[in-house]
């Protein structure tokens, strides 16, 4: 089965402000970026098993046809800079969705 | 209407850019040359201790380019958010900076300097007038988050910086700053449409970084129409594509389509990208809503102890099998080992190899790397009580007595010795909210210099 890396030209994580944690897909092709929005494969419960949240941490996913990309914002775990952090910019916290099988 | 044109060196006054690219910019004969100086990435350490996460050599060298190629051109240079925080430490080193390049040139200018910083009881008076709002998942405020605030900025909107260039700066040093305002406010003063102008802003202070291929760290050119603008950058190994342009609008951004700032909500859902010739692209649509109510942006750090951590390897399979059990019975050791004292500290680990990147985030529950590596962080009320604490654990991991103990010398490869890091004052955000205001411009003191043959006068 197909993983979302291998459909997708950037998959990233990142702070948005020093409590939310946004991720972005952006996909090569047109046809891949509509076959994944239409499943509705990025949804809340997918966020809360990849991420062993709950849906009140699940703050928004929106499509962006413009870049053929989805975005999708979490509660961060843990505040930048706060006792226990373990990553200051949120850069790294995208894995589990690159091998999101497809 | 003429183009307006806007030179952005760098993703931050600090990060360096390269001289050709520089040049080039130059060469297109700008209006403006502005550049961004922070970010609260970092994390929240340098805004309440005041330090700089920028390096002040390499400051030096960007602003003394920057600078003197605005006075050459005879253009305004703007920086926001000087000295990464943008509180007035931070500003006071940027100005100790362009003194000594002015000296040294010789240069004649004026210089409008512009302070974020806010008093404690103006915004306790404003939170008790329901004026202060939580921005995002972050409780109400209270007065104890404002009491015990180290610095406190806001982030300022295009106003105080039209006001200081209305009145004759041909400098304008920022400090917290809506990054686009920096590169916004001087063409919106010229009558250009603010929507297009803040947009403009929002990528051009990343610089290069909304180029392909990116970086943080190179220039671009931005040029603004009376209905459109287009990007380019400067080095032709990178160009500007329609969909490196709008994935940038995505960028560590909540929602792509309506991005809040202090003068107002920008909105690009009506927004195009297309090409513009072979290395450029141009975007039209952009809107500036101003109905909402104004608010500028609240950050403030606080103390929250004192760190001392120990960073250790190992390579033991039997260790790493019984690492859960070690791990937990180091912390009971180590409080047992205090128990009675008048010592408050948390202790935690970050193992890399399991889980050291995402904690508690991670799905993957099983260790398969040979090695791991983990870091011992104390945090305690003073750099005495977290160095004894983490000493104290780190002794007990390295000789614990784990069940199925082969090897019995220590459990820990250090890497450096001393093994135990006092790594000083650990900072927490203890504001992270919006403040209603009515219009922003009267909330940033501005101070005047004027430099005459390099001397201040």
């Amino acid at each position: 089965m197909a993983k979302l890396m291998d459909v997708a030209q950037v998959i990233r994580s990142k702070n948005s402000g020093p409590f939310e944690l946004t991720f972005d897909i952006i996909f090569r092709t047109q046809e891949d970026f509509e076959d994944f929005t239409s499943r509705k494969i990025l949804c809340p419960e997918l966020l809360c098993k990849l991420y062993h949240i709950t849906k009140d941490q699940v703050l928004g996913i929106i499509e962006f046809p413009q870049a053929k990309a989805v975005k999708a914002t979490i509660v961060c775990p843990w505040a930048s800079g706060a006792i226990g952090e373990r990553d200051v910019y949120g850069a790294q916290q995208h894995a589990p969705l690159m091998e999101l099988e497809i | 209407m003429k183009e307006y044109r806007i030179l952005s060196p760098t993703g931050i006054v600090g990060y360096g850019f390269p001289a050709a690219s520089f040049e080039e910019g130059v060469r297109r004969c700008p209006d403006l040359i502005a550049c961004d100086g922070g970010s609260t990435d970092p994390g929240p350490y340098y805004l309440g201790s005041g330090n700089c996460f920028t390096d002040r050599t390499a400051v030096k060298r960007d602003m003394e380019m920057m600078l003197l190629a605005a006075r050459k051109l005879d253009i305004p240079l703007v920086i926001g958010t000087a000295g990464g925080s943008g509180a007035k430490p931070h500003v006071e080193r940027e100005i100790g900076v362009i003194r000594e390049i002015a000296k040294e040139h010789a240069l004649s200018f004026r210089m409008t300097v512009i302070w974020a910083d806010f008093e404690k009881s103006y915004l306790i008076d404003k939170m008790n007038e329901g004026k202060i709002h939580p921005l995002g998942p972050v409780p109400e405020i209270t007065r104890e988050d404002i009491e015990s605030s180290t610095n406190i900025v806001a982030q300022m909107g295009n106003g105080p910086i039209m006001k200081a260039l209305s009145e004759g700066a041909d400098v304008v040093l920022c400090g917290r700053c809506y990054d686009p305002a920096a590169f916004a406010a001087p063409p919106i003063m010229k009558g250009y449409d603010p929507g297009l102008a803040i947009h403009l802003g929002k990528v051009l202070e990343c610089a290069a970084i909304a180029a392909t291929p990116g970086s943080g760290r190179d220039c671009m050119m931005g040029y603004l129409g009376e209905d459109y603008f287009r990007v380019e950058p400067l080095n032709p190994i990178r160009k500007c594509t329609p969909l490196s342009i709008s994935a940038h609008t995505l960028y560590e951004k909540s929602n792509p389509y309506l991005l809040p700032g202090p003068d107002g909500v920008l909105d690009l859902r009506g927004c195009t990208f297309t090409e513009d010739g072979e290395r450029g692209c141009r975007v039209t649509g952009s809107k500036l809503d101003t109905s909402g109510v104004r608010t500028v942006k609240l950050e403030g750090t606080k103390c929250l102890g004192y760190r001392t951590l120990s960073i250790a390897g190992n390579r033991d399979p039997v260790f790493i099998a019984h690492l859960d059990e070690v791990l937990e019975n180091v912390k009971a050791q180590t409080a047992e080992n205090f128990a009675g004292r008048d010592i408050s500290y948390e202790l935690n680990y970050i193992v890399y190899g399991r889980d050291g990147v995402m904690g508690a985030l991670e799905p993957k529950t099983e260790i398969t790397s040979h090695e791991i590596g983990i870091v011992i962080d104390v945090v305690g009320r003073t750099q005495e009580e977290a160095n004894a604490v983490c000493s104290v654990a780190r002794s007990a991991m390295l000789h614990y007595g784990y069940e199925g103990r082969i090897a019995t010398a220590g459990n820990l490869a250090f890497p450096f010795s001393p093994s135990d890091i006092k790594a000083g004052a650990v900072y927490g955000f203890s504001v992270y909210h919006l403040l209603e205001t009515e219009g922003e411009t009267h909330l940033f003191p501005s101070e005047k210099m004027v430099f005459k043959a390099g001397e201040e006068i």
